[in-house]
């Protein structure tokens, strides 16, 4: 009995619960990010005056953002394609457009917080401020944690090349990522678009 | 022998992943956000009249769940794990979680609002009962 389980490969398992282990840790931050959508939703009407999101918001500046994030999701994509054929420099040059596309879109949400806190619509002015904050700055925490973990993941690859540890965190990272595009088709519909319907 | 150590399936699938199954689901997740913006777009330009309100909410709604599905599908391959389908189960279990969460807490939350807000509770138990004064 024991001469058969030795003779069975024992590897492959282990990476398989890590990926699952992760995908367990994802659908808890949907709980987190559902209790978020909750709270924007049932704080949608209290805002200060007229200014509501049909007013604040620019929705071709938006549908930036969301190419940039659909784009670089795809993108991160084609890195786990090229790390599967063992293609170093390919998985290295897509997580480096992963990465840019990234930042362009921290970039642009960035600019959009600035510009509404500079106009004196910043959280603490009215209850569907607290919640767009709140709901939209927790994505962007997440996008920038994503980022920083690209950056050590790059530097990983580069030293050590596309080892089983490798491999796994790359995958790790790619269904993160993933994740946080999942969320923003939700922002995205439910914060920008029918903010914009509903004035 | 390096080049057989890399051409190895992705931890946690069965299978390798395809270009096919990512190029499918950018193009299908494209053609859902372009349709969605589209509409929002033509009823803010023609004065909130074209698409109206109570068509054009559902429609963007199931644009939103459907390119979740698409993209749950094709870029983080759910459903083709073997069985048991652990990730399936932990993902069934997430929805019904965040069901509750959001309905629950729009219920009670509106329940309260139709209840407690001052002045509005009048004229709301007014109109609702079709008291006539």
């Amino acid at each position: 009995m024991s001469e058969l389980h030795s003779a069975l490969p024992a590897a492959p398992h282990d990476d398989s619960k890590t990926v699952f282990g992760f995908w367990v840790y994802l659908m808890t931050d949907c709980v987190l990010f559902a209790s978020l959508f909750a709270t924007f939703s049932v704080l949608r009407g209290s805002t200060f005056g007229p200014h509501g999101g049909a007013e604040l918001f620019s929705l071709p500046f938006v549908l930036g953002e969301t190419l940039l994030l659909l784009t670089s999701s795809f993108t991160i994509g084609m890195a786990i394609l090229a790390a599967q054929r063992g293609l170093k420099s390919q998985v290295l040059a897509w997580l480096t457009v992963t990465f840019i596309l990234g930042a362009g879109f921290l970039g642009m949400e960035l600019t959009e917080f600035t510009n509404l806190v500079r106009e004196g619509n910043s959280w603490a002015r009215s209850g569907f401020l607290s919640g767009f904050f709140t709901l939209v700055g927790t994505h962007g925490l997440h996008i920038a944690s994503g980022l920083i973990w690209m950056v050590v993941m790059a530097v990983q690859i580069h030293l050590r090349g596309l080892g089983r540890s490798t491999l796994r965190r790359l995958t790790l990272l790619s269904l993160f990522w993933h994740f946080l595009d999942l969320i923003w088709i939700f922002i995205f519909t439910i914060v920008y678009l029918m903010g914009a319907v509903q004035g | 022998m390096s080049r057989d150590y890399h051409m190895k399936t992705i931890p946690g699938n069965t299978k390798p992943v395809s270009y096919r199954s990512y190029i499918t689901g950018f193009i299908i997740s494209l053609s859902f956000t372009f349709s969605a913006y589209g509409l929002v777009v033509a009823h803010l330009n023609t004065g909130h009249r074209w698409p109206g309100d109570h068509v054009l909410l559902p429609i963007i709604i199931v644009l939103a769940l459907a390119q979740f599905i698409v993209q749950l599908v094709y870029f983080l391959h759910l459903g083709v794990e073997p069985r048991p389908r652990w990730k399936l189960l932990v993902f069934g279990f997430m929805t019904l979680v965040v069901a509750i969460l959001v309905f629950g807490s729009l219920w009670i939350m509106n329940n309260l609002k139709y209840n407690m807000s001052p002045g509005g509770t009048d004229t709301s138990i007014i109109k609702d009962e079709g008291i006539h004064k």
